[in-house]
């Protein structure tokens, strides 16, 4: 210990730095602190989680429209922990926004914005307002679908506002579209403005909190107080550990989706804001016309107003926790009222229709399959090849590794060993396949396809998908169409035609083609529900 | 924290056990979290991505023009996979042909520095104008400071094309 002890000194003649961290470790606290006042902590640890996980996402991300998208991809399906990253920082933001406004609840009932602490208080309001300013200008990076058409709402919003409306629309570069001026607005505020405003504002409200001291509670004056180290770290710490797994499985466990490429002549698509934002979004429903700014500005800026002047509207002494009776019916009904109107947003949220739901956070190479080897994929599945055969080095060991291409060979050959393996490979114990010539020729040629790279990615291919072509192929659909590039040239090709037909007009197309293109020669196809369901989400998750 | 002087604070003695496992419970919660976080962290940023399947295999060029011994400068496009990019990039490639109809394709970086180098007809060697290295018609170092002979592309004949994979070290020199 002697060595640390006089380095320790050094440092401290020097710097000072041991000395100061003492004191701000053994300042003295109220006796009445306690697990209720383990939020700031947590606020300010998720916002370290969020810088770190934001660097380091930052490495790998390209900030412009377009290749922001594809660098995404990029992260969530070519790098290890990847999409732990994202999930972390994506997850992070919501847990942030919870723990603030938890805070904030916590030191609103407590009245522990009374005086002398009114500038706490505002600080405080202020950084609600930036962490909430992160999740609205982090919404549009990802550059899918769901960012681009939640932003077009948002800078709307921002539109409408009384006098500064053009000015805020010009400063978001909203002018006209959303495109890459707005992009690197919204990037710019988010990764070089907000952080640094951020840190300097938490020194600001910490700097603040020493300086008045914890709030006690009444009372607490006749008792003696306690050290912050380490009772009141150790309970800081622990409060941390829980949010932090909470928050590690949920980046886990919990897939954050990432939708289509930003498609601004989709007109399919329904725009929603990030689950926080919701109940302003349900809120300007209740103003008609052009009442509407009333729902949009100019509630929610004076309900903000009202935030940062609650110090000096409630100016009567501190009272003890329980007898805030008025506080307390407060925070009831705001908790009420926002919870009304989020389930009344998620309620009439409409089911997506038309739009297939493609996770393209995983890997999307099945895409690329033509409907006869997709429909091999099923053929696979369903003959349950993986229960003897090892893909790309994992799994049973029976037989010989499915995406070895030396086992290849041909689809000739491959298709008479399916029939009577014995026959081509003496001593071979596998069991003939029980399937038509057609269906061999699929399952053959999605095994040519396969080779160790792919492997894992082929498996990701939705099931939807995979049983769409199954119904493609037992129809003959591709002796008149084309997909991705296969078949035949008679009909259209299909790739494409999520674009050009509504997702109920393929299927009525289906029963009576004549009826719905005129002129047609395609023969009605009597197909089940669920065929018919597959079929046409098989068909519209085509790439265009 | 110096912990010598912390304990001797009077009123903390009767709760000394306690303390320290507040201690121990901060320093190890806190280690664990950074485990987890830092962990990850080194793997997303020091694990190679995951190779995207695409051919590595480019055309370089009709051998037919290549006339015995006489090494021929072939550019050719090639795909690289830049992160989450596929670029199509200018490349070169010194081919020889040599008897047998075996072709050689040279990458075009000398192995010194990675100077582009060119086949001087006169002396029948290749130079190399930066640090003056030379190399004879099959890649050895015949003199200045190359390390080792030169790189070669692995290659495929189809037909009368010449295909150009990944650079390798030449035969018997380890990468």
């Amino acid at each position: 210990m002697k060595p640390l002890n006089s380095l320790n000194e050094w440092l401290d003649h020097r710097t000072g730095l041991p000395t100061a961290i003492r004191n701000f470790l053994y300042e003295e606290i109220p006796a009445s602190s306690g697990w209720h006042q383990v939020l700031g902590s947590m606020a300010i640890f998720l916002f370290l989680v969020q810088a770190f996980t934001g660097a380091l996402l930052a490495f790998n991300y390209a900030p412009t429209p377009g290749e922001a998208y594809n660098s995404l991809r990029y992260i969530l399906t070519d790098l290890t922990a990847g999409p732990l990253m994202r999930g972390l920082h994506h997850w992070g933001a919501s847990m942030m926004i919870v723990v603030v406004v938890l805070h904030m609840v916590q030191v609103f009932l407590y009245g522990a914005y009374k005086k002398p602490r009114e500038t706490t208080w505002i600080v405080g309001v202020v950084l609600l307002l930036l962490t909430l300013a992160y999740g609205l200008t982090g919404y549009l990076l990802p550059w899918d679908n769901r960012a681009y058409w939640g932003t077009v709402v948002t800078t709307k919003i921002a539109a409408t506002a009384p006098l500064l409306g053009p000015y805020l629309t010009r400063l978001l570069g909203g002018e006209g579209s959303i495109g890459v001026v707005t992009f690197a607005r919204f990037y710019g505020l988010h990764v070089l403005l907000l952080p640094p405003a951020t840190t300097l504002l938490i020194g600001i409200h910490v700097y603040l909190v020493r300086k008045h001291g914890v709030a006690p509670a009444p009372g607490d004056e006749l008792v003696p107080r306690k050290k912050f180290y380490p009772e009141q770290v150790f309970k800081d710490t622990l409060a941390i550990f829980v949010a932090f797994i909470i928050l590690f499985t949920m980046a886990v466990v919990v897939r954050v989706p990432l939708e289509q490429l930003a498609d601004p002549t989709d007109t399919a698509y329904i725009p929603r804001p990030e689950w926080y934002f919701l109940f302003l979004f349900q809120f300007l429903k209740i103003f008609p016309g052009s009442l509407e700014v009333v729902g949009s500005v100019v509630l929610p800026g004076l309900a903000v107003l009202t935030l940062i002047l609650v110090p000096f509207i409630d100016r009567g002494k501190m009272m003890k926790v329980t007898r805030r009776g008025f506080a307390m019916a407060f925070v009831t009904l705001a908790a009420i009222g926002w919870t009304g109107l989020t389930a009344a947003a998620v309620a009439t949220t409409p089911k997506e229709a038309g739009e297939v739901a493609v996770d393209y956070s995983a890997p999307t190479d099945w895409m690329q399959l033509s409907a006869e080897e997709m429909a091999g994929v099923g053929y696979f599945r369903q003959e349950n090849c993986k229960s003897c055969h090892a893909v790309a080095g994992s799994g049973s060991t029976i037989g010989p590794d499915l995406t070895k291409t030396a086992i290849h060979r041909n689809a000739a050959w491959m298709i008479q060993h399916f029939k009577s393996p014995a026959v081509v490979r003496p001593g071979s114990s596998m069991p003939p396949i029980q399937l038509s010539d057609p269906q061999l020729n699929s399952l053959a040629a999605f095994l040519l396809k396969l080779n160790p790279d792919n492997a894992t990615a082929l498996d990701a291919a939705p099931q939807f998908a995979v049983e769409g072509a199954l119904v493609y192929q037992s129809n003959g659909c591709g002796d008149c169409h084309k997909v991705n590039g296969a078949g035949m040239d008679v009909g259209p090709p299909l790739n494409g035609v999520d674009k050009r037909r509504s997702r109920s007009w393929v299927e009525d197309h289906f029963a009576d083609p004549p009826k719905l293109s005129p002129g047609s020669i395609m023969p009605p196809y009597k197909l089940s529900r669920k065929d018919l369901d597959s079929l046409t989400s098989y068909l519209f998750s085509l790439p265009d | 924290m110096d912990d010598s002087r912390t304990a001797a604070l009077p009123h903390e003695t009767p709760g000394t056990t306690r303390r320290t496992f507040y201690v121990a419970a901060i320093y190890g919660l806190s280690a664990l979290i950074g485990a987890a976080l830092g962990l990850p962290a080194l793997a997303y940023l020091l694990v190679p991505p995951r190779m995207r399947k695409q051919s590595q295999w480019a055309e370089a060029g009709d051998i037919r023009q290549l006339t015995l011994h006489t090494p021929v400068e072939m550019t050719f496009r090639r795909n690289r996979v830049d992160g989450w990019k596929v670029t199509s990039e200018k490349s070169t490639a010194w081919v020889v042909r040599n008897a047998g109809d075996q072709v050689v394709a040279f990458a075009p970086q000398c192995t010194h520095l990675g100077c582009a180098y060119h086949w001087d007809q006169a002396k029948t060697e290749f130079v190399c104008p930066c640090h003056n290295s030379l190399f004879s018609i099959d890649g050895k170092v015949l003199g200045g400071p190359a390390p080792r002979p030169l790189d070669r592309y692995q290659t495929k004949i189809q037909g009368n094309q010449l295909l150009v994979g990944p650079i390798e070290p030449a035969p018997g020199q380890i990468a």
